[in-house]
């Protein structure tokens, strides 16, 4: 991984959507979406997190064992998240009860 | 080629590695693994807020709402600014930049800092409105109170852990400017720089996701 240097401007255009987009998140949070109030807010929030890893963390420039790590993580907080969320969101179902 | 020959005039680099780009990403790869288990520490805590959230929305939306919106934005852009200047930090050290480097780790422990300082002014309010979870704790609404002390239990346990990882974070580039400034740190072996920056990206990560889900949930509703 020889350096790869990228020029100071790549970082002020991330750090300005990421500024652009806390706005979003805020302002998004003042009107009533119902369910989409969660969801606009996490997937900003995500693409915040995306956006900081593959430029601000090099990850784009980064050797695909670390991608494999990376994606790891992921996958293994989802599977703590699916199988948790299916026993307590199906709780109230009583189909046998 | 004999290692040990090919070792003896370079940098920073240990023994049991060939060259620094080696080693740079092993530490990298070595760094990322740590920050693995971060995400399943943290994990953790999000995966209970889930649970409750989803058993008690209206006295999670409730108590969210009794935090200050303006403070945790202000933060929110305090700590993404030290991410910008902890990223121009590591830019400085690739090209071997010592004064601009000292700089930005500097500006990235002063807006650490005042990410804490805000921190610490909320957390004042809150033992002030009584709204710290144990004998004192008293809710606005009483007929949100018991959900609402789970929230106030979760809302102090993340930041709080997040605020501890900020606090590392200090220590870690007050090192890092040591290292900096008495020139250990150099164009080749700039990987600690490197390493420390993606530890207090992560930290950053960590708040952009505590942000939305413990200030901005239920928002419109009141």
């Amino acid at each position: 991984m020889s350096a790869h240097i990228l020029p100071k401007r790549v970082y002020y255009l991330i750090f300005g959507i990421l500024m652009f987009c806390t706005y979003l998140t805020v302002q998004i949070a003042f009107f009533d979406l119902g369910p989409l109030n969660t969801i606009a807010a996490i997937g900003i929030a995500c693409f915040k997190a995306t956006i900081v890893i593959l430029f601000f963390m090099h990850v784009k420039y980064s050797p695909r064992l670390t991608w494999a790590v990376i994606l790891g993580s992921i996958f293994w907080f989802a599977i703590l998240m699916a199988l948790t969320m299916s026993d307590y969101l199906t709780r109230g179902w009583r189909t046998f009860g | 080629m004999l290692p040990e020959a090919a070792h003896q005039h370079v940098h920073g680099l240990a023994h049991h590695f060939d060259t620094l780009e080696q080693q740079t990403e092993a530490t990298t790869l070595g760094m990322w693994v740590f920050l693995v288990t971060e995400v399943l520490f943290f994990g953790g805590l999000f995966m209970v807020y889930t649970v409750y959230r989803s058993w008690y929305p209206d006295a999670f939306a409730a108590a969210s709402h009794s935090l200050d919106i303006t403070l945790g934005t202000i933060n929110t852009a305090v700590l993404i600014t030290s991410s910008l200047t902890m990223a121009l930090a590591v830019h400085a050290a690739q090209l071997g930049q010592r004064k601009a480097l000292m700089l930005f780790l500097v500006a990235t422990m002063m807006l650490g800092a005042v990410f804490l300082g805000i921190k610490a002014v909320e957390y004042y309010q809150k033992f002030v409105e009584h709204h710290v979870p144990g004998p004192g704790f008293n809710f606005e609404e009483p007929r949100y109170a018991v959900h609402a002390q789970i929230y106030f239990s979760l809302y102090f346990m993340m930041t709080g852990l997040h605020a501890l990882h900020m606090i590392i974070g200090f220590g870690i580039m007050a090192f890092m400017l040591r290292w900096a400034w008495n020139g250990t740190i150099t164009r080749e072996y700039y990987s600690p720089i490197e390493i420390s920056g993606l530890y207090w990206h992560f930290v950053d990560i960590v708040w952009i996701f505590l942000f939305p889900l413990l200030y901005l949930l239920g928002r419109h509703a009141h």
